[in-house]
């Protein structure tokens, strides 16, 4: 046992940390800290930054941008960039359909898709969650039936986040309406300016436009774009999501919103003992998840991820909401002023401070509600 | 950065496993003997001063091992699991560390070899009536007689303080401060009323009238070094707690698939089963703490970053709190009727967490101290 970083991996930090701080523009890290709306702009500007020096995909397979870091040092990584307010590179490109393509696609599918979003060149989508198949993903109802080269797509995704930025779309199709269920549904890439693919906003509780629903008519899109094994996107779909191993709590973000908060706090850390007990407990939760994140990331070199990875989604997300949560009482009634502009008296992090908490109520919800990581924990945890 | 316990680590684990699990294999072992006195198996400490256990954290010029807060921290895990009820973590962590931290080459010596052989177990007189757990004594007051010194006061709680062949008493100095004293145990002047504890350990009144008593070091004020003492205990206290929180799960995950009520096993019911999961979360949450803690404690000072080994210990205490309450309460509720029997294992294991949580000082007290501190740091990063 030892608590130090190793030597190469503290001076690993230090480059990162030097990085995130000196090479992503200001303007856009100070969007991020004054939990701002980011622009898809900002968004790309940073992720190419980050592509540029290899810092965007270092999961992936070393022929297609990967590092082949230790997950120690992919959590640094991440890590610090939380820490230095660095937008996060597009989940969708990095995190999900990148690592799917790399791992099943073709040679061809490779070439094509991977650099580009990688640099972010292409903008992915999801497209699994439907009106009727939300947590139980695998009823979903969307279909693709094959026409000679050309697979025809109808049907309706919803919850696609910033699937107004989107240029193309990954989505889970039912490719066999005779199958059951998991079986019979295939992966299906499809450019989203296709004819009879329609966005539509679903505007949310914060009062911001972030998710859509994806219409599909009758929309044909080139067999060659099938990812894998046709009837096997089940299987695509679980190593996405499985994929998710580092990252999968918010902790420097988390820290850092709480950092935040004890400073528009002010004197009333000092003089509400309350406010005081409440802020202790709530960093030693975080200090808690912290260091079961680091527990997870040291031991899973072994290839097989740490049982106690599942505490991760579940108690992340919590604290998440719990700190916005304490963020919006800080504000007290000037929260209410979240339609203000600059010239208000109330302050930026104040008017925010709602359209935040509410926001973040998806958190518990995304990803595999905590609901079914409860499942998860009491079914292959404790055998229940 | 590493979190894993070395192959000598895991092979003393193994080994104290063995050794109690002969003496208390079944629940109804520890019942009767904790019944008779002195409440615990003499042969079984017998055993672990065989093994080495009692000298673990005693240097070996001391007549100990040489071993660290993570050795002693996973003998207290594998004891916490059959909720020994032997004084390792008092008498030896506790007790003897004061002496360690204190004494002179040859009080330590002279006392700490005893200890280690099993020839003598100590009884650390530091809790006061009426008062929360501190460093600082008041409730005995010392008076220089002669070469030595007298005691005068009462200390209360005493763990095994009526059987204890010593005593080892914090105390106020006549000049301010607070000094460390060794008492033998039938000595004039000390009257021992022992007891149970409810969770079938023992504990004593111990009253000082004029007791003649042996300073421990050289006359300094200890209040730092018995701080730092407890603090050790502290966190050993915590693995303790882990090893009973981590079987009474196991028992009531055990339970869930093997009680049948309304035809079916109650892990049919997932309002039962998510609560184990939520179990689980704290059990693991608090672990992460703990072992960080223990590793805390056991780097060299100054190397620890912003870390001091007493905010560690806080943090980890606090966090062990929360969840044997949690880990507790719930094992307690979800086994139903049986787990209000003294017969049956797991209330029994809430009535240990209950007493370890509150030995050196609980929850509240843990998150006063780190409340008053909250505003000294921007985050809590646990990593130098």
């Amino acid at each position: 046992m030892q608590l130090e970083l190793s030597e190469q991996d503290a001076a690993f930090r230090a480059e990162m940390r030097d990085f995130f701080t000196t090479k992503v523009p200001q303007e856009i890290r100070d969007v991020v800290a004054s939990r701002g709306e980011l622009s898809k702009d900002d968004i790309v500007t940073s992720q190419r930054i980050l592509n540029a020096e290899g810092l965007a995909v270092p999961h992936w397979p070393a022929e297609w941008g990967g590092r082949d870091w230790t997950p120690l040092r992919r959590h640094i990584w991440h890590e610090e960039m939380q820490r230095a307010c660095v937008p996060l590179p597009l989940a969708f490109n990095a995190s999900m359909v990148g690592p799917v393509i790399a791992a099943f696609g073709t040679q061809e599918q490779k070439e094509r898709f991977l650099p580009a979003t990688a640099n972010l060149d292409i903008w992915w989508s999801q497209g699994f969650s439907e009106p009727d198949a939300g947590s139980d993903l695998a009823s979903l109802r969307t279909t693709a039936v094959r026409d000679g080269d050309d697979w025809i797509v109808n049907g309706q995704k919803t919850w696609t986040t910033l699937g107004q930025h989107g240029d193309w779309i990954f989505t889970l199709v039912r490719t066999d309406p005779e199958a059951k269920k998991q079986r019979g549904i295939s992966f299906l890439l499809i450019d989203m300016t296709s004819p009879g693919v329609e966005v539509r906003p679903i505007e949310l509780i914060d009062g911001g436009h972030e998710v859509n629903e994806v219409w599909f008519s009758d929309v044909r899109v080139p067999a060659e774009n099938l990812v894998g094994e046709e009837n096997h996107g089940w299987d695509y779909a679980k190593f996405l999501l499985g994929n998710e191993r580092v990252g999968v709590a918010p902790v420097g973000a988390t820290k850092r919103v709480l950092a935040q908060a004890k400073e528009w706090a002010g004197d009333a850390l000092a003089d509400d003992p309350l406010l005081a007990a409440r802020v202790a407990e709530l960093e030693n939760e975080l200090l808690a998840l912290e260091l079961t994140a680091l527990r997870v990331v040291a031991h899973s070199t072994d290839g097989k991820p740490h049982p106690a990875s599942s505490v991760l989604k579940l108690k992340g997300t919590e604290l998440q909401q719990a700190v916005s949560e304490l963020v919006v009482d800080l504000a007290g009634p000037a929260s209410l002023a979240s339609g203000a502009g600059d010239d208000s008296t109330v302050p930026q992090w104040a008017r925010r401070a709602t359209p935040a908490y509410l926001n973040l109520r998806k958190a518990s919800i995304y990803g595999g509600s905590n609901e079914i990581q409860r499942q998860i924990i009491a079914r292959t945890i404790l055998g229940l | 950065m590493d979190f894993t316990h070395d192959d000598e680590q895991k092979a003393l684990a193994e080994a104290v496993r063995g050794l109690v699990t002969r003496t208390y294999g079944s629940y109804e072992d520890r019942r009767r003997t904790v019944r008779d006195e002195p409440g615990y198996d003499e042969k079984l400490w017998t055993g672990l001063a065989e093994m080495g256990v009692l000298g673990l954290p005693f240097a070996e010029e001391d007549g100990g091992m040489g071993a660290g807060p993570i050795e002693s921290a996973l003998v207290a895990e594998e004891l916490g699991r059959v909720i020994a009820p032997e004084p390792f973590l008092t008498s030896v962590v506790l007790a003897g560390g004061l002496v360690a931290a204190t004494g002179t080459d040859s009080q330590r010596a002279e006392v700490l070899g005893a200890v280690s052989a099993g020839e003598l177990v100590l009884a650390p007189a530091v809790a006061e009536p009426g008062r929360p757990m501190t460093a600082a004594a008041s409730a005995v007051r010392a008076t220089a007689a002669g070469e030595g010194w007298t005691l005068e006061g009462v200390k209360e709680p005493v763990p095994h303080g009526a059987t204890a062949g010593r005593l080892v008493v914090t105390a106020a100095l006549p000049d301010g401060g607070t000094g460390v004293f060794l008492v033998d145990g039938d000595a004039d002047g000390v009257t021992r009323t022992g007891y149970s504890t409810h969770d079938g350990g023992r504990a004593a009144q111990v009253r000082l009238d004029g007791a003649a008593a042996t300073l421990l070091g050289d006359g300094g004020d200890a209040t730092e070094a018995v701080s730092a003492v407890v603090d050790q205990a502290r966190v050993v206290a915590c693995h303790q707690a882990l090893g009973a929180m981590a079987v009474a799960l196991e028992s009531t995950t055990d339970y869930l698939k093997s009680r049948k009520q309304f035809g079916v096993p109650l892990a049919t019911f997932q309002a039962l089963t998510f609560r184990a999961a939520d179990m689980y979360v704290s059990l693991e949450l608090a672990r992460s703490l703990a072992t960080w803690a223990s590793m805390v404690q056991a780097a060299e000072p100054g190397s620890t970053g912003d870390t001091e080994p007493a905010d560690a210990a806080r943090r980890a205490a606090l966090g062990t709190s929360r969840a044997a309450r949690h880990v507790g309460q719930e094992a307690i509720q979800l086994h139903g009727g049986i787990a209000m029997t003294a017969e049956y294992h797991v209330g029994n294991y809430v009535s240990h967490l209950t007493a370890l949580d509150h030995l050196l000082g609980d929850g509240h007290q843990h998150l006063r101290a780190l409340a008053a501190d909250v505003g000294d740091h921007a985050e809590v990063d646990p990593l130098p």
